[in-house]
């Protein structure tokens, strides 16, 4: 039964320990009527939690325990790429394709990549271990190039037998 | 200083268009040119809401500045110069008219919102005729929002108008915008409905045909319609509206502005009620029952067997066995007369008071409902405390100042049965169930009279001596008597307790001693308008009657041989339905003055005479603010109905009562004005009886919004929100596991020797030891009191 007394708050029950903790680290740095600020690194806390995507009611939730309208998440999360609605693979492997990179062979590199694992830019591999990440942007490594970010590390400088060797060992 | 010199410090001068101006420091461009009339397009500025800047309309061009600016978002500056249709200025809304285009679709010849379309009035006046745009244009999904409001999201242009209101106005938060650039999405969360009791107004704020009226959805071009203005008359506030007639016909409601009561938004209440205009039971002639059969008569018929049936009656029994029972929310020369034509026969048994269960204080309560503070003022008010009141729902318009308020820092509390979810923080709450209500209130009294010095009057003293106030009591009393501006306001689920009358005179001694004001919200939409014409049984329209008659309780305690009803389905409007039917179905003849009749209407009337609602009739009513606001029909009379005013000076007339001759609303007018108004409040000290709660869950009978009055009950876009379900029990945790209930389980539950079955809702927000079951519904029209001690058991 839906009531209007019922949207209640429940506190953000789907939220891990560790979870509310980095909330509460993230929380601290703001003033406290100043909640919506911590909402990026919130819902990121939660995204972890989740194995690297996340759901309307984990964002919900997260909402929740900020204590902020549920539709101000909703927004976050489809705002930024980082953000990821879809299950994704154990790992995120981000290869830049933007003009410096590219100039210095990204698209070799990438199709390489695909071929390795038989996926698609964007797609996950079929026993769940890594999701080819399209990027929307230059991610900052130009001198670097071509470079790649994977689960969050930066690696530059590669070519095809580097990026083998971090595929390889990506568990 | 003078207050010359003071104004020249707080402006400064601009040229617009070569017109010299002032304008406050720090306001926005298009504040000067709105005041001068100098017209500037625009979709997002809306002076009611905050500055977005985003829909890049009202670029002008400003002397030095480098590029166009937007005006709504551009501080004047001394000396600044302002072009608005300088070539640069033009060109720059051309521009930004081509690209918000880009993606609107053309299909105005199906979009309601066409003929009264910002969009469209300025693509008209800053558009091209032809599109350069050749690529596909994007498509947006609809999301369905709820009954009320239809969205049609490809057209919408991404003002935010919507946004902001539902967080700034409304307070809900319920849209936002998902997505980004290009691929941004205006919506609700997922699936989720716009709840809000103000929901209608996005359709308004909205420039183009994205929201609109949903059950006006196709009805009607905007040129074919009539704007009339009226009044709403589900609540005091008395919303200013117009209706939308087609040939006489109400097909929309949109607000009227005004400042002082609902500036300019509506309600959804009284921007939809009208749907029930024309429900299927809309009694259309005048009918008597013969034999058990209902036959239709002509009205010079239907008198003679009335005006029969009350001169029978007052021969048989005398005038003491009549009583007059009228709606809440009738038009005051509907009160007046009533009570005129009641009173000229003897008869002193007249009441509105229907949700009313404790009227014993009435010899001492002032000569209406108390509204100190007027409701432009709460806006500014520093401290609230809400003693048996969900203003949201009682008045949304009193609800939405309540939150303007306390946005500019206002602190509020509440003394209620639950914990309502309010559009506003709380604090220093006490959310006990009825039962402790008066208790509680009693304790913050006994803090105020310790705070204040003031000593409390000595009929308080049974509840102040065995009151143990606490620390939160002291903590409150401090605040409420600390406050600038502070307000009690007593609303009406307080009005429905049985200890009514504690709860009006604590309350009424709690903001006298703390100098707060003291406002009372009453059931209906003219109770002030009733008190004064004199629709109560102690005093008349000249002022307080030497015999007063029976009220509504005890008419209906035992079967009196005549009841006339005006506007009433005798099982929702009147607390304590169980009593209501068995007695009306006990009494001698039951004369009823109504727009709708149902089957329980029919079987205890004997007489139906097709009573004109608001919408159709005139008449007037009186505000909070205590001002007289008039209105004339709006729509077209249905069937042989009559203004209400019109059926009683016939009636008065049929019975050969004198001063039943006025020719026209005016003349009743003027003559309840040469009566005038007598607001002298009595200085007799009520009389406050001991109330014996008993043991046990005690009813939370919670009135929902949209089941205040007939004609809410007939609108069907407002009976699907979720304001409007009501087929649960609400049961706190606690309880619920005592009693053995769990989620969705079906529990009996029983007043006296009524009992229903329904489903139990487990729910934190109600205090343990209540039982929510809400009143004026289907569920419950068969048990008693709304408030009230009940049994609850697994079925």
């Amino acid at each position: 039964m839906a009531l209007t007394m019922e949207t209640k708050n429940r506190g953000g029950v789907m939220l891990t320990e560790q979870t509310r903790k980095t909330i509460d680290h993230w929380v601290a740095k703001f003033p406290s009527d100043k909640k919506r600020s911590a909402l990026i690194q919130s819902l990121i806390a939660a995204q972890d939690q989740n194995g690297g995507w996340i759901t309307p009611e984990l964002a919900e939730s997260v909402a929740e325990y900020l204590d902020v309208p549920p539709v101000w998440a909703h927004e976050v999360v489809s705002f930024y790429s980082m953000f990821f609605t879809d299950p994704v693979g154990r790992h995120k492997v981000n290869i830049c394709t933007n003009i410096s990179c590219w100039l210095n062979g990204a698209e070799s590199m990438l199709e390489h990549a695909e071929n390795k694992l038989g996926v698609k830019l964007g797609e996950t591999t079929a026993d769940g271990r890594i999701t080819l990440v399209r990027e929307e942007e230059c991610l900052a490594g130009c001198c670097g190039a071509p470079m790649a970010v994977i689960d969050g590390h930066y690696h530059e400088q590669l070519d095809i037998e580097k990026l083998d060797a971090i595929l390889d060992g990506l568990e | 200083m003078s207050a010359e010199v003071e104004q020249a410090v707080d402006m400064v001068n601009i040229e617009v268009d070569g017109i010299a101006m002032q304008a406050p420091k720090g306001s926005m461009i298009i504040e000067s040119t709105d005041r001068a009339g100098i017209e500037i397009p625009r979709f997002c500025y809306h002076p009611k809401l905050s500055i977005a800047a985003n829909c890049r309309m009202c670029l002008v061009d400003v002397e030095k500045m480098p590029k166009p600016v937007p005006a709504c978002a551009t501080p004047v500056m001394e000396g600044m110069k302002v072009y608005t249709d300088s070539r640069r200025a033009m060109d720059a809304q051309h521009g930004v008219m081509e690209f918000l285009l880009i993606n609107h679709p053309l299909d105005c010849p199906i979009c309601d919102q066409g003929g009264e379309c910002e969009l469209q009035d300025q693509a008209m006046g800053y558009g091209r005729s032809v599109s350069r745009f050749t690529e596909r244009k994007r498509v947006v999904k609809d999301k369905n929002v709820g009954p009320l409001v239809q969205t049609e999201m490809t057209r919408c242009i991404h003002c935010t108008r919507c946004v902001r209101f539902l967080e700034e106005i409304a307070g809900t938060s319920e849209m936002g915008g998902a997505g980004r650039g290009d691929r941004v999405e205006i919506g609700t969360c997922v699936e989720n409905s716009i709840d809000s009791e103000m929901s209608g107004n996005i359709i308004d704020l909205c420039p183009v045909g994205a929201l609109t009226n949903k059950p006006f959805r196709f009805a009607a071009r905007a040129w074919e319609l009539m704007a009339r203005p009226s009044v709403a008359m589900h609540d005091s506030v008395g919303s200013s509206l117009y209706y939308h007639t087609r040939r006489g016909e109400v097909l929309r409601c949109v607000p009227r502005e005004n400042e002082t009561a609902n500036e300019t938004w509506l309600s959804d209440r009284d921007r939809y009620s009208h749907l029930g205009l024309n429900s299927d039971d809309r009694v259309l002639t005048p009918q008597v029952k013969e034999n058990g059969d209902w036959k239709s008569v002509s009205w010079s018929e239907a008198f003679e067997t009335v005006a029969g049936i009350i001169r029978t009656s007052l021969e048989a029994d005398g005038p003491q066995q009549m009583g007059v029972l009228l709606s809440p929310s009738a038009a005051s020369e509907e009160y007046y007369l009533a009570q005129k034509l009641a009173r000229q026969l003897g008869c002193n048994n007249i009441d509105h008071r229907l949700r009313e269960q404790d009227l014993s204080d009435d010899s001492a309560r002032p000569s209406g409902p108390v509204f100190e503070m007027k409701m432009a003022a709460i806006d500014e008010c520093s401290a609230v405390l809400l003693v048996g009141s969900n203003p949201r729902e009682e008045a949304p318009i009193i609800g939405h100042r309540i939150r303007k308020a306390w946005r500019g820092g206002a602190k509020v509390s509440v003394i209620n049965p639950l914990d309502w979810p309010f559009t506003f923080d709380t604090s220093l709450d006490a959310v006990v169930p009825p039962q402790e209500m008066v208790a509680e209130l009693a304790a913050l009294a006994a803090a105020v009279e310790k705070a204040s010095g003031d000593s409390a009057p000595p009929y308080l003293r049974p509840a102040l001596d065995q009151a143990e106030p606490g620390e939160r009591h002291d903590e409150l009393a401090a605040r409420l008597k600390d406050a600038d501006s502070g307000l009690v306001l007593l609303g009406q689920f307080a009005m429905s307790h049985p200890g009514a009358s504690w709860l009006r005179a604590l309350a009424g001694y709690i903001a006298n001693a703390t100098r707060c004001a003291f406002n009372v919200l009453a059931h209906g939409g003219n109770s002030a308008g009733a008190w004064h014409a004199g629709a109560v049984p102690h005093r008349g329209s000249e002022g307080p009657d030497t015999a007063a008659g029976l009220n509504v309780t005890q008419m209906l305690n035992d079967p009196l041989k005549c009841y006339l009803l005006w506007g009433i389905e005798p099982e929702y409007d009147i607390d304590n339905p169980a009593r209501v039917m068995n007695t009306l179905a006990g009494a001698g003849k039951v004369i009823s003055i109504a727009a709708y009749a149902t089957g329980s209407l029919r079987e205890i009337s004997d007489v139906i005479l097709p009573l004109a609602p608001f919408a159709e009739s005139e008449g007037s009513m009186i505000n909070l603010d205590g001002d007289t606001v008039s209105f004339s029909a709006a729509a077209k009379l249905k069937g042989d109905s009559r203004p209400g005013w019109k059926i009683l000076r016939r009636l008065g007339g049929e019975l050969g009562i004198q001063g039943f001759d006025q020719v026209d609303i005016g003349d009743v007018r003027a003559e309840m004005n040469e009566t005038g108004r007598d607001d002298r409040s009595p200085a007799a000290e009520p009389d406050l009886p001991a109330v014996d709660y008993g043991n046990g869950l005690y009813r939370i009978g919670e009135l929902p919004m949209y089941s205040v009055d007939a004609l809410c009950r007939r609108s069907s876009s407002l009976q699907q929100t979720k304001q409007a379900q009501s087929m649960f029990l609400g049961l706190n945790p606690a309880d619920a596991e005592r009693l053995g209930l769990s989620e969705g389980a079906t529990a009996r539950v029983g007043q006296g020797e009524h009992t229903a079955e329904i489903d139990v809702n487990i729910s934190a927000r109600v205090p343990e030891g209540g039982a929510w079951l809400r009143s004026a519904t289907c569920a419950t029209r068969e048990l008693g009191h709304a408030v009230a001690v009940v049994t609850v058991e697994v079925a």
